[in-house]
C-alpha cells in the first residue's frame, strides 16, 4: 500500500485554500466553544446518544440546513461563473466538481434529511405513538447519513471532489476517464448514507403499520402520515437498486471489474438504467412527504378538513406505483426505439393525472375556508403556481419526441428546479414554520419570515425562469462557460441576479432562526395554530414520552374532533401509568465513526487499513447482538410533575378555541 | 401575491417576445419542424392548464382570505365531491390523450426517413465522438472531417452514431433532435436541411473537462457545391493513417481537420469487440489518483487484442456483451 502523503490535501486553488482554512478555524472554534461552555457531557448524553425521535429529527434538520448552505454556495459559485460569457472565475474542472456536489448534496444531504427530520419529529406524534418502532435503529440511520454526508463533504479539500455529475454516468465516471479518487467518494459516501435511508424506510413502515394509537385506522391518519408510509415503501423498493448500482460502481473503480466500463464488454447503459430505476422514485421520495406537509398546512390554515381525503390517498398510491415505471424518460435519446419511448412517455404523462387531482383537492380545501396567511401557509400557497409551472413543463419533457430537443438543456434544469424547489424546499420551509413551536416551544418570527418568503420566492423565479428560455435557445446544462456570440448573456446575467436574491432569502431564514432563538416569546400555547392533528394535543416542546396517556382517535382530524367535542383534553391523575421508554445508546455514533473511517480508507483505496477499520463495524454488530438493555420506566410522579407544568398554564387548550 | 403575479406576467411577456427567435422554434428542416409542431401543440394545452389553475388559485385565495370582517366565519365541514373529483381526473386524462397521440406518431416518424424524402437516396455519415471532438466519416466518399460536417441540402442524411470514448449526445437543434453516441454500439438519427446554410451543433451530454467547447458546424450545401467540396478534399486533403487517428483520439481540443480515407477501414467503434482507445494517464486533475487498470482490449496491447478477438469468435460466452443493444 503506497500512500502519497503530499497529494492528499488539494493544493493550488485559492478558493479551496480559503475553504480549508475556514473549515479548520470553524472546527477549532466549535471545539473551543464547547469546551469553554463545558457542554461536552451535555452534548453526549442529550444529543449524540439520544434515541428520542424528536431529537433525532432535530439533528437531521440541523444537518440539512448546513448542507443547504453548502449546496447553495455551490449554486452561487456556478451562477457567478456563468454570469458573463467566457468568465474566468472557475476553471472547467472546478465547475464540474461544483455542479456534481451541488446536485448530490441538495438531493441526498439536504432534501432527504430535511424531510426525514420532519417525519421523525412529527410522525410518531401524529399517529399517537411514543417513539418509532426501532428507536436505536433510527439513531443509527441518522448517524450513517451523517457519516456519509461528512465523508462526501470533505472531498473537495481532501483528495478531490467527484466530477462526473450527480448522475455519475459511465464510462465517464469510471477509472478510464476519471482516474482520480473523486468518484470513489460518490460510490462510498452515498453507499453509507443510503444504508441509513433504507433503514429509515423500514423503520417508518413498521412504525406506521404497528404503532398507531387506539382508533387510528389507516383511513383516519393525517395525510403526512400517509405520504410518509408510501414514501417509506418507495424507499424500501428503490434504495436497494442504488445499493447494488453503487456496489458495482465501487467494484469497477476499486477492483477493475467491467460492469459499466467502455472496455472489456462493460455497458454504460446498464448504469443509466440502474441509476434512474432508483433516481426517479427518489424524486417521489422527496416529493410525496412534501405533499403531505402541504396537506397539513393547507387544511390547518383554511380551517377545513382536507378536501377529497380518499382520492388524495389513492393519488399518492398511484404516483408511487407509476414512479417505478417511468425511469426511461431520463434517456429517451439513448436510442431505445419508438415503442419503448412511447410506453415511457405515456406512463410519465399519466403521473400528471394524480398530481393534478392533488392540486385541485388543495385548491378546494381552501375554497369556502378562512385562509390565514401565516408564513407556513404562504409557502404552501406559493407552491401551487410555481409547482404548476414545474408540472406542465414536466409533461412537455415527458413527450419523448419533444424531449429530443429539450434533453440536457437548461430547459430541463429549469423544469426540475421548478419541481424540486416549490415541491420540496417550499414544503420544508412550510413545515419548519408550522412545526417549529412544537419542536422548540416558541415560534419563528413572522415578520422576518415574510422577508425570507418574498426574497426567496422572487429570487427563485428570477433565477430559474430565464433558464427555460435559455434552454430552448440551445444552452446546455453543465457547461462551465458560453461564448459571447451565443447571445445567452442577458438571460444568464438575469439568472445570476436572481440567485443573489435567492441567497438573501436564505440569509433572512438563518437570521430568523437566530432572532427567534434569542428573542421569541416563550409563553405560547401548545396549540398555537388551532390545528387539527394529534401532535398538537401534547406539550410544546414535546415531553420525551410524547403522551402521558395515549389519545384515542374517533375520526379524521383527531385533535380537531377532540377540541370540538371537548373529549380527552384533560388528564386525571388516576389515568397516569408508568411509561416504558428505550435507553440511550452510544453505539450508533460509534458505528458512524467506524463507517466514516472505513469509507475514507476505501475512497483512498487503502484496502488493508479499510479492512482493519471494518473490524470496528463487525465489533459493533456483535456488541449490539448481545445487548439486552430493555429500556427503563418513567415513574408516575415524574409524569405528574411534567404534565402539571404545562397543562395548567393560562391559554392552554381545554376547550375548542375558535 | 398581486405583486408577485404582476412580476410573473411582465417576466413572461419579456421572455416570450424574445422567445420567437429561439432556436428550437426556428426549425430548418422537416425533422426539426415535426418536433416544433409537437411542442407548439403541447404549449396550447399546457397554457390552458396554467391559465385554469392560476385563475382558480387567484380567485380562491382572494375570496376566502381571512379578513377582519370574516373572523367569526366558521368554514363548513366538507369531505369532497365525487362529481368534481371525476371531472378533474377525467379532463387531465383527456389532455394526456390529446398530446400522447401526436407524440407517439412523431416518435415513430423520427425513426424513419422524413416524410416526402422517401424517394431520395440518403447519404450515410458515420459520427464518432471522442474527447473532445466530433469525427465525421463519409464511407461512400471515403473522406473524414473533424468538428465540421458538410451535407447536401434537401437530402436525408443517415447519421450513424458511436463513440470512441465517453457517452455523448449529438444535437443539431435547427435540424432535429439529439441522440446519444455510445462506445461499442451504434445509434442512428435522420436529419434533413431544407436549404443550404450553416447550422450549429454540439454535444449535450456532459463528458468531462472539455465538454463546454464540444461544438461543430453542419454546413448544408447544394448538391453541386457538395460534390465539388468532396472532389476538392479528395485531391488536396492528407491521408488519414492509423497513427494519426490514434493521435486524434487522445483527449484534446482540435480545430477543423479534413482527411482522405476514413478510420472505418481499421476500426469501427460501434462493433462490440472493437479495440478500446482509452488514455487514463492523460486525464489529470488536482485530486489524488487511484489505481488505474491495464485493459487487455486497449489498442496499445495490439497483440492481446488480436488474441482476444480470436477468443471471442471461438467462445460464445464472450459474445454479445453490448452487441444486442446496438441501435436501429
Amino acid at each position: 500500500m503506497d500512500i502519497r502523503w503530499n497529494e492528499i490535501l488539494i493544493t493550488g486553488d485559492p478558493l479551496i485554500l480559503g475553504s480549508q482554512i475556514a473549515i479548520l478555524l470553524t472546527m477549532i472554534g466549535v471545539v473551543a466553544g464547547i469546551t469553554y461552555l463545558k457542554k461536552w457531557k451535555w452534548l453526549w448524553t442529550e444529543w449524540i446518544t439520544t434515541v428520542d425521535h424528536k431529537r433525532i429529527g432535530i439533528m437531521y434538520i440541523i444537518a440539512a440546513v448546513l448542507m443547504f448552505f453548502r449546496g447553495g454556495m455551490d449554486g452561487l459559485l456556478m451562477k457567478a461563473q456563468t454570469s458573463r460569457p467566457e468568465m474566468g472565475f472557475l476553471d472547467s474542472q472546478h465547475y464540474n466538481e461544483i455542479f456534481t456536489t451541488h446536485g448530490v448534496i441538495m438531493i441526498l444531504f439536504m432534501a432527504m434529511p430535511f424531510l426525514i427530520g420532519l417525519m421523525n419529529v412529527v410522525i410518531p406524534l401524529q399517529i399517537g405513538a411514543r417513539d418509532v418502532a426501532f428507536p436505536q435503529l433510527n439513531a443509527l440511520s441518522f448517524w450513517l447519513f451523517f457519516s456519509g454526508a461528512m465523508l462526501f463533504n470533505i472531498s473537495f479539500v481532501i483528495g478531490g471532489s467527484p466530477d462526473a455529475g450527480w448522475t455519475s454516468y459511465f464510462p465517464l465516471a469510471g477509472k478510464e476517464f476519471s482516474p482520480g479518487i473523486g468518484n470513489n467518494y460518490y460510490a462510498v459516501a452515498l453507499q453509507i448514507a443510503g444504508i441509513g435511508t433504507l433503514m429509515t424506510g423500514i423503520n417508518f413502515i413498521v412504525t406506521i403499520l404497528k404503532m398507531r394509537t387506539k382508533g387510528m385506522t389507516l383511513m383516519r391518519m393525517p395525510m403526512f402520515a400517509w405520504t410518509t408510509l408510501i414514501t417509506s415503501a418507495i424507499i424500501v423498493a428503490a434504495f436497494p437498486i442504488f445499493t447494488v448500482a453503487l456496489a458495482l460502481m465501487t467494484f469497477d473503480r476499486l477492483y477493475g471489474t467491467h460492469f459499466f466500463t467502455l472496455s472489456a464488454g462493460g455497458s454504460d447503459m446498464l448504469w443509466a438504467n440502474l441509476f434512474w430505476l432508483w433516481g426517479h422514485p427518489e424524486v417521489y421520495i422527496v416529493a410525496l412527504p412534501a405533499f403531505g406537509i402541504f396537506s397539513e398546512v393547507i387544511a390547518t390554515f383554511s380551517r377545513k378538513t382536507l378536501y377529497g381525503y380518499k382520492s388524495m390517498v389513492y393519488a399518492i398510491v398511484g404516483i408511487a406505483l407509476l414512479s417505478m415505471l417511468v425511469w426511461v424518460h431520463h434517456f429517451y435519446t439513448m436510442g431505445s426505439g419508438a415503442l419503448v419511448n412511447s410506453f415511457f412517455s405515456i406512463t410519465t404523462m399519466l403521473i400528471a393525472v394524480p398530481t393534478g387531482v392533488k392540486v385541485f383537492n388543495w385548491l378546494f380545501t381552501m375554497r369556502k375556508g378562512r385562509i390565514k396567511m401565516t408564513n407556513a401557509m404562504l409557502w404552501a400557497l406559493a407552491f401551487v403556481p410555481c409547482f404548476t409551472i414545474g408540472g406542465v413543463t414536466g409533461v412537455m419533457l415527458a413527450m419523448g419526441a419533444a424531449d429530443y430537443q429539450y434533453h440536457n438543456t437548461l430547459f430541463l434544469v429549469a423544469h426540475f428546479h421548478y419541481v424540486l424547489i416549490p415541491g420540496v424546499v417550499f414544503a420544508v420551509f412550510a413545515g419548519l414554520y408550522y412545526w417549529w413551536p412544537k419542536m422548540f416551544g416558541y415560534m419563528l418570527n413572522e415578520k422576518i419570515g415574510k422577508w425570507h418568503f418574498w426574497l426567496f420566492v422572487i429570487g427563485f423565479n428570477v433565477t430559474f425562469m430565464p433558464m427555460f428560455f435559455l434552454g430552448l435557445n440551445g444552452a446546455v446544462r453543465r457547461a462551465y462557460t458560453f461564448s459571447e456570440e451565443s447571445g445567452f448573456a442577458p438571460l444568464f446575467l438575469l439568472s445570476a441576479i436572481g440567485s443573489v436574491i435567492l441567497a438573501l432569502g436564505f440569509a433572512a431564514f438563518c437570521y430568523n432562526i437566530y432572532w427567534s432563538i434569542r428573542y421569541a416569546d416563550r409563553n405560547i400555547s401548545s396549540d398555537p395554530w388551532d390545528a387539527r392533528t394529534l401532535e398538537w394535543a401534547t406539550a410544546s416542546p414535546v415531553q420525551h414520552y410524547n403522551f402521558a396517556k395515549l389519545p384515542e382517535v374517533k375520526s379524521l382530524d383527531a385533535f380537531w374532533y377532540m377540541k370540538k367535542n371537548n373529549e380527552g383534553l384533560t388528564l386525571k391523575d388516576s389515568e397516569i401509568e408508568e411509561i416504558h421508554m428505550p435507553s440511550n445508546s452510544g453505539l450508533p455514533f460509534i458505528m458512524c465513526v467506524a463507517f466514516g473511517i472505513v469509507g475514507f480508507f476505501l475512497v483512498f483505496e487503502w484496502h488493508i487499513l479499510a479492512a482493519i477499520g471494518a473490524l470496528g463495524i463487525v465489533a459493533g454488530l456483535i456488541y449490539r447482538s448481545f445487548d439486552y438493555n430493555d429500556g427503563y420506566h418513567i415513574h408516575v410522579d415524574e409524569i405528574k410533575e411534567t404534565e402539571k407544568s404545562w397543562r395548567n398554564v393560562e391559554g392552554e387548550v381545554h376547550n375548542h378555541v375558535s | 401575491m398581486l405583486k408577485l403575479k404582476l412580476f410573473f406576467i411582465s417576466l413572461f411577456s419579456i421572455l416570450f417576445l424574445s422567445g420567437c427567435e429561439m432556436i428550437v422554434f426556428q426549425p430548418q428542416g422537416p425533422v426539426a419542424r415535426s418536433i416544433t409542431e409537437l411542442i407548439n401543440w403541447s404549449l396550447i394545452w399546457m397554457g390552458l392548464v396554467v391559465v385554469v389553475v392560476f385563475a382558480l388559485f387567484g380567485y380562491i385565495i382572494w375570496k376566502y382570505r381571512e379578513k377582519p370582517e370574516n373572523m367569526d366565519y366558521e368554514p363548513p365541514e366538507e369531505h369532497g365531491n365525487t362529481l368534481y373529483e371525476i371531472i378533474w381526473t377525467a379532463i387531465p386524462i383527456l389532455i394526456v390523450i390529446a398530446i400522447t397521440i401526436p407524440t407517439v406518431k412523431t416518435l415513430y416518424a423520427l425513426e424513419e426517413v422524413p416524410k416526402g424524402y422517401e424517394e431520395k437516396e440518403p447519404i450515410t455519415i458515420h459520427v464518432t465522438s471522442a474527447d473532445w471532438k466530433w469525427i465525421f466519416s463519409y464511407p461512400e466518399q471515403d473522406i473524414e472531417t473533424v468538428n465540421y460536417v458538410n451535407i447536401p441540402a434537401d437530402t436525408p442524411v443517415d447519421f450513424k452514431l458511436t463513440s470512441a470514448s465517453t457517452m455523448q449526445s449529438f444535437w443539431v437543434p435547427a435540424l432535429g433532435g439529439q441522440k446519444y453516441s455510445m462506445g461499442k454500439m451504434e445509434t442512428q438519427l435522420y436529419l434533413v436541411a431544407d436549404n443550404p446554410g450553416s447550422y450549429w451543433g454540439r454535444n449535450t451530454n456532459f463528458n468531462g473537462k472539455g465538454y463546454a467547447d464540444m461544438e461543430f458546424e453542419v454546413l448544408a450545401q447544394t448538391q453541386e457545391d457538395f460534390d465539388k467540396w468532396v472532389e476538392e478534399v479528395r485531391e488536396t486533403a492528407p491521408e488519414l493513417t492509423e497513427e494519426k487517428y490514434e493521435e486524434l483520439l487522445k483527449p484534446t481540443h482540435l480545430g477543423r481537420m479534413t482527411f482522405n480515407k476514413t478510420h472505418l477501414e481499421w476500426v469501427n467503434h460501434a462493433d462490440p469487440n472493437s479495440k478500446t482507445y482509452t488514455h487514463p494517464e492523460l486525464y489529470k486533475n488536482h485530486g489524488y489518483r487511484g489505481k488505474t487498470f491495464e485493459e487487455e482490449d486497449n489498442y496499445r496491447n495490439k497483440n492481446n487484442q488480436e488474441h482476444m478477438n480470436h477468443d471471442s469468435h471461438d467462445n460464445d460466452s464472450n459474445d454479445g456483451h453490448g452487441g444486442d443493444h446496438s441501435g436501429h
